[in-house]
């Protein structure tokens, strides 16, 4: 199919550009941006291989949620452009070293599969793949599914304690008592005569 | 070749003739809005353009179209201009997946539910980008606002949305309306009424409407994340507010009402009577209801304030929809009649 390959290609030039910008550009509101572009991409690369509830759940969950979390915070920093620009060259062989580290890595997860050529099918034939992904996670993976939910509930529990104040610092509301705020105990409704002018 | 070339064109078409009649009911949902909150509050609305102010929507139109696009300085201008497509365009793309009628549908894709579920999450960026690119302390209070309400409300929702599939076994939508054939009694809103509850307040807050509309909230800050904006722009955002108000009410109606089948149905005399009414009215007729219920709420009460805003949601919604999808479990274990057999 041409016309397949030709999105592909599409939505590979705009990830590959995306993915670059991101650690290229300076404003950090317009990095998240381009990482917002970069997980759209790839999740329609996804689709192109049926996977459609992966690349689905990757949008919901990273670009609907997470990213805008992150834009959240971001947009809420005033960062100074000026005093990051400064460490550029300080910083670069450590850069430098980590690029290629990764580089390496890459290389060779990359290369083992090639060796192996049943890893990458080009399509998951399994009709819908929500299906055939939930079965698996609740009969052969179920336990690393339910240990992976429980570590996530500890890191849950976790921030919200090491960000809780005590309670005396702050000002609370208590929504029970002012819903149940009875109309006497606001207003006094009193009697009087008419008073006569001046 | 020729074939990929005929199928594009027949998408081509179809997504017009979805989009043409949407517009179309958005610009006359801004005239109802005014004529019935109008009659709410003992005044007559919109009476001068065309017989009895029917021609309004399109003098609004044509007048938002003929102004100056203002863009502030020190707005980034590219971000400005894009904010009000990004909000707009998930707005119109979850469509594609609505089921109009048994075969009246653009996708019938397997993962329906999660596709909209997707794209109504998006519809933030807009908002988010609006008030951040516009370089005005209201904006990025109302842009600011929003994102946390929408965050927090997509739980809840997603939450009702998680009982609905366990209810009909199904991510696609029209799995789901079929699921609940059988009339009005078969419908899903009996045995998930909490969670159509959750849904309906929770479609409330995702499209910033009142009693939630702290986004824009006129008396505190001017007109929040869209107070830049002007002409073709600012109405693109009204585009999109209104159509997204469309589309909740459809979901509402597909997901607990039973999209596109008649309310009638199994009950003698008068399914025969009305058996020639197509599906597609019974749905228009069903998310009416849910539109005339924005506008009635929006008449009668007052904005919430924004601390009880994140208490409904996260210490309300959250518990009850967890509660509720439990109970939905066991139902569905049971094999509860009528409903799950």
């Amino acid at each position: 199919m041409i016309i397949e390959k030709l999105i592909f290609y599409v939505f590979a030039a705009i990830l590959v550009f995306a993915a670059a910008r991101v650690i290229s550009v300076r404003n950090p509101v317009h990095a998240a941006l381009f990482l917002v572009l970069a997980f759209f991409s790839s999740s329609a690369i996804w689709m192109l291989l049926h996977a459609e509830f992966l690349a689905i759940t990757l949008v919901l969950v990273y670009v609907g949620a997470v990213m805008v979390l992150f834009l959240f915070v971001v947009m809420m920093l005033d960062i100074n452009l000026a005093v990051l620009r400064e460490g550029f060259a300080h910083y670069l062989p450590v850069g430098i070293l980590v690029g290629l580290v990764i580089l390496a890595e890459m290389l060779m997860v990359v290369g083992r599969w090639q060796l192996d050529k049943n890893v990458v099918k080009t399509a998951v034939e399994t009709g819908s793949n929500t299906e055939a992904i939930g079965k698996v996670l609740y009969t052969v993976y179920v336990y690393p599914f339910e240990i992976a939910a429980v570590i996530l509930l500890v890191a849950m529990i976790a921030a919200i304690t090491l960000t809780m104040r005590p309670k005396r610092q702050n000002k609370y509301q208590k929504p029970e008592q002012q819903v149940n705020v009875k109309r006497a105990e606001r207003v006094r409704l009193v009697k009087m005569p008419a008073e006569p002018r001046e | 070749m020729l074939e990929t070339l005929i199928t594009l064109v027949t998408i081509l078409i179809k997504i017009v003739l979805i989009v043409a009649p949407l517009m179309l009911g958005v610009a006359y949902l801004t005239f109802a809005e005014r004529k019935v909150i109008g009659y709410m509050q003992v005044r007559i609305g919109p009476n001068r353009v065309g017989p009895r102010g029917w021609l309004q929507p399109i003098a609004d139109a044509v007048k938002l179209m003929f102004k100056e696009i203002i863009i502030p300085t020190n707005a980034n201008r590219f971000l400005f201009i894009i904010a009000p497509m990004l909000a707009i365009a998930p707005a119109l793309a979850a469509w594609a997946v609505v089921p109009f009628g048994e075969t009246l549908i653009l996708a019938d894709v397997n993962a329906g539910l999660l596709y909209i579920l997707a794209m109504t999450s998006l519809g933030v960026y807009g908002i988010i980008i609006a008030g951040w690119a516009s370089n005005s302390k209201y904006a990025f209070l109302g842009a600011m606002r929003s994102a946390a309400q929408i965050v927090s409300y997509e739980i809840a929702m997603g939450f009702t949305l998680v009982g609905v599939l366990m209810a009909a076994g199904s991510l696609n939508l029209n799995d789901i309306i079929k699921a609940q054939s059988g009339g009005f009694w078969h419908w899903y809103w009996i045995p998930l009424f909490p969670l159509f509850i959750v849904y309906f307040i929770s479609a409330l807050a995702e499209t910033n409407r009142a009693p939630f509309d702290v986004a824009e909230g006129e008396s505190e800050i001017v007109a929040g994340f869209h107070v830049e904006y002007s002409g073709m722009l600012f109405a693109v955002f009204f585009l999109a507010e209104y159509a997204n108000m469309i589309l909740v009410s459809a979901l509402a109606a597909i997901m607990f009402l039973g999209g596109w089948l008649s309310p009638f149905q199994g009950m003698g005399a008068l399914d025969e009577m009305t058996a020639w009414v197509p599906g597609l009215f019974w749905f228009v007729a069903k998310f009416s209801v849910f539109l005339f219920l924005f506008l009635w709420l929006r008449a009668t009460f007052p904005r919430y304030r924004y601390d009880q805003i994140m208490r409904l949601g996260w210490k309300v919604f959250i518990p009850i929809t967890l509660v509720w999808i439990v109970v939905v479990g066991v139902a569905v274990l049971a094999k509860l009649p009528p409903w799950f057999v």
